[in-house]
């Protein structure tokens, strides 16, 4: 039998998932370079590149309801829409974050500091966060909950830094009271990447619903009286 | 006590074997849809809870069906009195060439009542509760043909009701409905879930979806999977059951 009229446009739907996601990547990728370069041109590139994100997520947006409405999916079929629905917000936020990272690197009058790069492991993190969206895509397109769920140990080392962040900037000002400006740049930055991790596994979460029917969100943080 | 119960039932036209060992519970006050692809057993399965079947020759159950405990199938069973039980609303609506008054007051008739007061009662009960007495109050003795069929099948839905069943039987009730009576029986089946138990056979996996509180997915006489109609249709633990429900069968 061929390809049913739902088949096509759920097809459709997870091939313009997938351009988002590699738009996405790409900013997050760009972000590192510009990151290390203060390549100002980078930057203005991926703010360019967010144009094309906020529309894609409507169009996936509009191609959910329609979905919704016109073929009233099902079972896996429906968890797969649901999904996308949910991560082409996750996708869009994770724009938003680049975008922000990269309006710092615009700001930015030099350089970073290669000290306070490294003491503040950012870059580390930037690496961290950009394979972690890597993993998310391939668990998507591989329909692999397993790898899916190995983005939720991935994200234990952005948390990890993001969380000794405020130590080591504060003793990294206390050392270099000249250099304020970029330390809150770059905390800024660190910020935002804990987020991008926050946001892969909200993504991931997703991935294994769709392919499991597991809700794995909020694990331990729930109330099950409501439920 | 469940109030239907079918245990191990096999059932037969001639030499072909049309149901296969399907064990169902169902509980008092809910709805359940029997769903599966054209020749599946669903409909035989539906009508072996009033005996219909047993009008059409050369056929063999095996296995018990209990309605409220009882084994209906049971040489001491009465079936006029099973069939009061156990109404059966079909496919397509099917007044009787009669007043529409007379189609409603037809089952109490046939079963002996002449008391003109309890007739009137019960018909105009059967009618509002099917939400037609509006539509209907002033034309009581016109023909049932001259409503159109969404209000034929209401009709016909009162006119199972009238004589005080406990469970409903229907057989695909809206496929010749247009969406607006089509939404006004769900409606109507959601409202009767409180005093009857309904046993629904359709095609229309989103009516399934709507008036259901369990489902059961039949395939080639088998029972593939019963289960709450929210776990059929988000996530089934059968491969078939999806293949069906999402349209990729065969």
């Amino acid at each position: 039998m061929g390809k049913s009229h739902l088949d096509i446009e759920l097809k459709q739907l997870h091939d313009k998932t997938v351009e988002l996601f590699k738009l996405v990547n790409s900013q997050l990728e760009k972000g590192y370079e510009s990151l290390t370069k203060i390549d100002k041109n980078l930057a203005l590139e991926i703010i360019e590149i967010e144009k094309r994100v906020n529309s894609y997520e409507i169009m996936i947006d509009r191609d959910c309801e329609n979905i919704f409405a016109l073929f009233n999916p099902l079972a896996i079929d429906l968890r797969f829409v649901l999904a996308v629905l949910k991560i082409n917000t996750n996708l869009e936020r994770t724009g938003d974050i680049a975008e922000g990272i990269a309006k710092f690197v615009k700001n930015v009058d030099a350089n970073f500091d290669l000290d306070l790069l490294k003491q503040t492991r950012a870059l580390e993190m930037f690496t961290a966060a950009r394979n972690m969206m890597d993993h998310v895509l391939d668990a998507f397109v591989k329909e692999d909950a397993d790898l899916a769920r190995m983005i939720f140990t991935e994200d234990e080392i952005l948390n990890e830094i993001n969380k000794s962040a405020n130590g080591v900037f504060a003793e990294y000002i206390r050392n270099n009271p000249d250099n304020i400006e970029q330390a809150l740049y770059l905390l800024s930055i660190i910020r935002k990447l804990e987020r991008v991790g926050d946001q892969a596994k909200n993504m991931a979460e997703e991935i294994v619903f769709y392919i499991e029917a597991k809700v794995l969100k909020h694990y331990e943080k729930i109330d099950p009286s409501v439920l | 006590m469940q109030k239907i119960e079918s245990k191990n039932v096999n059932f037969y036209y001639g030499q072909t074997q049309a149901l296969k060992d399907i064990s169902i519970s169902i509980e008092k006050n809910t709805v359940t849809a029997l769903i599966g692809p054209s020749g599946c057993g669903k409909s035989t399965y539906l009508r072996l809870f009033n005996r219909m079947n047993d009008l059409i020759e050369n056929t063999r159950l095996e296995g018990q069906i209990l309605i409220d405990g009882v084994d209906i199938y049971e040489k001491r069973i009465n079936v006029d009195d099973l069939r009061k039980n156990v109404g059966l609303v079909f496919q397509k609506p099917n007044p009787f060439p009669k007043t529409i008054f007379e189609n409603v007051a037809y089952g109490l008739r046939v079963n002996g009542i002449s008391n003109k007061q309890l007739i009137e009662e019960r018909v105009f009960n059967s009618i509002q509760q099917v939400s037609l007495w509006d539509e209907v109050k002033d034309k009581l003795k016109k023909s049932a043909f001259e409503l159109s069929g969404g209000q034929q099948q209401r009709l016909c839905i009162a006119r199972a009701l009238a004589i005080q069943p406990s469970i409903i039987l229907m057989d695909e009730p809206t496929s010749s409905l247009d969406p607006i009576s089509t939404s006004k029986i769900e409606e109507l089946i959601y409202e009767m879930k409180d005093k009857y138990t309904i046993v629904i056979v359709t095609h229309n996996m989103q009516q399934a979806g709507r008036v259901s509180d369990s489902t059961a997915f039949f395939y080639l006489g088998e029972l593939i999977e019963h289960n709450t109609t929210k776990t059929i249709f988000t996530n089934p633990a059968e491969k078939r059951t999806q293949n069906y429900i999402t349209g990729r069968f065969g």
